[in-house]
């Protein structure tokens, strides 16, 4: 699955990274590489974009964005 | 000795408060060449000679962002005797990311581990000295918003500029990638050599495809081809591709240095507290009305209460200095000419655009202290959705909602947005939200046309202003501005207290600006346009209105607005003063009727307009290109005087086309 259906308080492993350009690179930099650990913490009070939580921070991304990270879910 | 140090690091790393701790207040202020990112540097307390450059807040040394382009060219170009690389420690990973690149450039390097009062009072800690053996760099802990530290980063940062001590080689890639970086090293080895680029860097670079970086060194197709080859190999082997393999390397290193140097709870106590507010600041529903409510307060803090009354009190000192050089010209039996010059043109002029100083420092104070604490980066998450439709971000939220109060300072804050396009395209659609200079004119033509509909009237006016800015939004980003946004992947950093001292320096060099504009261009503007209204072109002073230069201008254009309905050349005149200043528009108006004040005015202006082309005239007025401090501050933050001008051509061909839209459909209607 991809990162932007993962339900909000669920965690995730990161399994790759899609997209392409400035913003592929962008997600790399911002720590989104394959094994990390991600928290889904909250939608925008308007459906989007979301708030999710990484290597100890919060970062927030769109949905749109978010559909070119592909997940594994971890139960906990 | 003189030396020059680079300070670097992430956003929300704490790098400006340090930057104010090195330097304290001798600080300048200006653009990096070509680009409108800002470059601060100053010198160092106590250590004459000693420079530092505040960098841009960045997170790699990618190619993509012209704040990171503008990085790698100040540290592999000018050549700094050393990086002060600062780092949130309560967010070492990420942050250490930035420090990795760094290290390749093989210039002299000075952990400065920030925020460490954090860490230790959350129960956390960092082993200071794996983490300095580890990276082969000195590592000093710091808590730059109260000083600590900072002495010994100064040292530090001299000593390893002295002795040219430069970074470890890290050997933190595993065989595909070291074996490319390798092979591709002794490849370009010459060509790096001969460009003054490290070839660590550069190799490692080229591995992640890095385009500005081939051309830097100069390698011909036949290298080229060559290194493509080793590239396609290593991705093969790894069974990932370039970028991601790097990325992934070196995330994999400081995961295995963070086991080995960092023992850190859950979340420090701030990382906590900031959850907790977020469960109110960005609540679904309480989240959009939290925050109108905190741009009310700020506005009306703004413009009624503190400022306002500044500004008032401001607008009285400046009348009377402006009385008391006028008595002083009298007695001195200064010409007649030259004493209206000096105070119907320059007093005037300058000291009404004086007289929003007070409201532009006040505004700065709160946006300042809102960027600070964390708030500003909620304000994009919450309000991205809408911005986005427009090709915007949401972090181009506030500067537009400053418009509404003023569009110079609104102008000003779109220097804290990342990328040149984003930053552009707001400047491009700030001057529609319609500013407070353009109440007055609002207020009088409503009083004269529609007494019964004041609310409405005003209303349809800002409305039509932001519905105007989105479908110019629209046609901006499907033609000038159709290439990739900055991604919008942005942190939320933790709430913090923000500092008084950045604050007052934010607001000093604001205020900074504001004044050399005015005693700069809005002078030269105040004097040109006394000259236009009290000189016939025989530059004899005239005392009828209608007689003047700024008449005979106000004739000559006023074909051009015909077909809007209002094609007196007394519109025209008023609608040229008015870019001294918008309200200037009343004034002349005034002035051109010889009525008594605005009341008079009111009764007056129906003999010049009728009830529709008074609403043409006033859509005119609402959209046209803005008043000269504000285009001031659209040439100072777009960097250049033509770019201005293509605003100015932009808007205004708007403003002509919405109003002729109105008065042609209205005349269809039967109005």
């Amino acid at each position: 699955m991809t990162l932007d259906q993962l339900p909000l308080g669920q965690s995730a492993v990161v399994t790759a990274v899609g997209g392409q350009g400035a913003l592929r690179r962008r997600l790399l930099d911002m720590g989104i590489t394959p094994k990390t650990e991600v928290l889904m913490r909250k939608k925008a009070p308007l459906g989007d974009p979301v708030e999710i939580c990484l290597r100890g921070y919060e970062l927030t991304l769109r949905l749109e964005d978010a559909r070119s990270i592909e997940i594994r879910r971890v139960e906990k | 000795m003189s030396m020059v140090f680079a300070l670097a690091g992430n956003q929300n790393c704490g790098k400006t408060t340090l930057f104010n701790q090195l330097t304290g207040s001798h600080q300048h202020v200006g653009n990096f060449p070509g680009v409108t990112v800002e470059r601060k540097e100053g010198q160092i307390k106590d250590h004459p000679g000693c420079e530092v450059v505040d960098l841009p807040g960045i997170y790699s040394l990618s190619p993509y962002t012209a704040e990171e382009i503008v990085t790698r060219d100040f540290l592999m170009n000018e050549h700094p005797d050393a990086i002060i690389n600062i780092v949130d420690a309560t967010n070492i990973e990420r942050n250490l990311y930035l420090t990795l690149q760094l290290m390749e450039l093989q210039v002299p390097m000075v952990l400065a581990l920030n925020m460490m009062d954090e860490v230790t009072r959350s129960g956390g800690s960092i082993d200071v000295l794996a983490l300095a053996r580890e990276l082969g760099i000195d590592v000093v802990p710091i808590v730059a918003s109260k000083g600590e530290g900072v002495h010994e980063l100064v040292d530090r940062t001299i000593a390893a500029a002295q002795e040219k001590r430069v970074p470890r080689k890290l050997d933190f890639c595993t065989g595909e990638v070291h074996r490319a970086i390798h092979s591709i090293s002794h490849i370009i080895e010459d060509h790096a050599v001969r460009a003054h680029i490290p070839l660590r860097f550069a190799a490692t670079k080229l591995v992640e495809g890095d385009e500005l970086i081939f051309q830097a060194l100069g390698i011909h197709e036949g290298d080229k081809e060559i290194i493509r080859h080793i590239v396609s190999d290593m991705e093969q082997a790894l069974g990932t591709d370039r970028e991601a393999a790097l990325a992934d390397m070196r995330y994999d290193y400081i995961t295995a240095l963070r086991e080995q140097a960092v023992v850190k709870p859950q979340a420090t106590a701030e990382q906590q507290r900031s959850l907790k507010i977020d469960q109110v600041l960005t609540h679904k529903y309480f989240a959009i009305p939290i925050f109108l409510g905190v741009m009310l307060l700020v506005f009306w803090l703004t413009f009624s209460v503190i400022g306002g009354r500044l500004s008032d009190w401001m607008g009285v000192g400046i009348e009377q200095l402006t009385g008391a050089v006028s008595g002083a010209l009298q007695s001195a039996h200064v010409s007649p000419v030259l004493q209206s010059l000096i105070v119907d043109g320059i007093f005037a002029g300058v000291g009404s655009v004086l007289s929003f100083l007070p409201i532009i420092v006040v505004l700065f104070f709160f946006l300042s202290m809102l960027e600070d604490s964390g708030y500003m980066a909620r304000v994009a998450f919450v309000m991205d959705s809408l911005l986005r439709k427009i090709g915007l971000s949401g972090r181009s939220f506030v500067p537009m909602l400053i418009g509404f109060g003023c569009s110079v300072p609104a102008i000003m804050a779109t220097r804290t947005l990342p990328g040149e396009r984003d930053k552009r395209m707001t400047i491009l659609l700030i001057p529609f939200m319609s500013c407070s200079a353009k109440l007055p004119i609002y207020a009088v033509f409503s009083a004269a046309f529609f007494p019964q509909n004041t609310a409405l009237f005003m209303m349809g006016l800002y409305v039509l202003g932001i519905v105007t800015g989105i479908g110019a939004g629209f046609l901006l980003k499907n033609t000038v501005f159709r290439g990739n946004p900055v991604p919008f992947v942005m942190e939320l950093p933790a709430y913090r207290l923000p500092g008084l001292q950045s604050t007052m320096l934010h607001m000093w060099q604001k205020a900074k600006d504001f004044i050399v504009k005015a005693f700069t261009i809005i002078f030269l503007a105040s004097i040109a346009v006394w000259f236009l209204q009290n000189l016939d072109f025989g530059f004899n002073m005239v005392t009828d209105g209608s007689r003047s230069m700024l008449a005979a201008l106000g004739r000559f254009l006023a074909p051009v607005f015909r077909p809007l309905g209002f094609g007196n050349w007394q519109s025209v005149a008023a609608l040229i003063t008015g870019l001294c200043a918008k309200e200037t528009v009343v004034s002349t108006f005034i002035q051109l009727t010889g009525a008594a004040g605005t009341s008079g005015l009111a009764a007056a202006l129906p003999g010049l307009f009728s009830p529709l082309q008074a609403v043409s005239f006033v859509v005119f007025t609402l959209l046209y290109m803005p008043c000269v401090a504000a285009m001031a501050a659209v040439r100072r933050e777009m960097g250049s005087g033509l770019k201005a001008l293509g605003l100015m051509a932009f808007q205004t061909s708007v403003a002509w086309l919405m109003a002729f839209l109105v008065y042609t459909v209205g005349l269809a209607l039967g109005f």
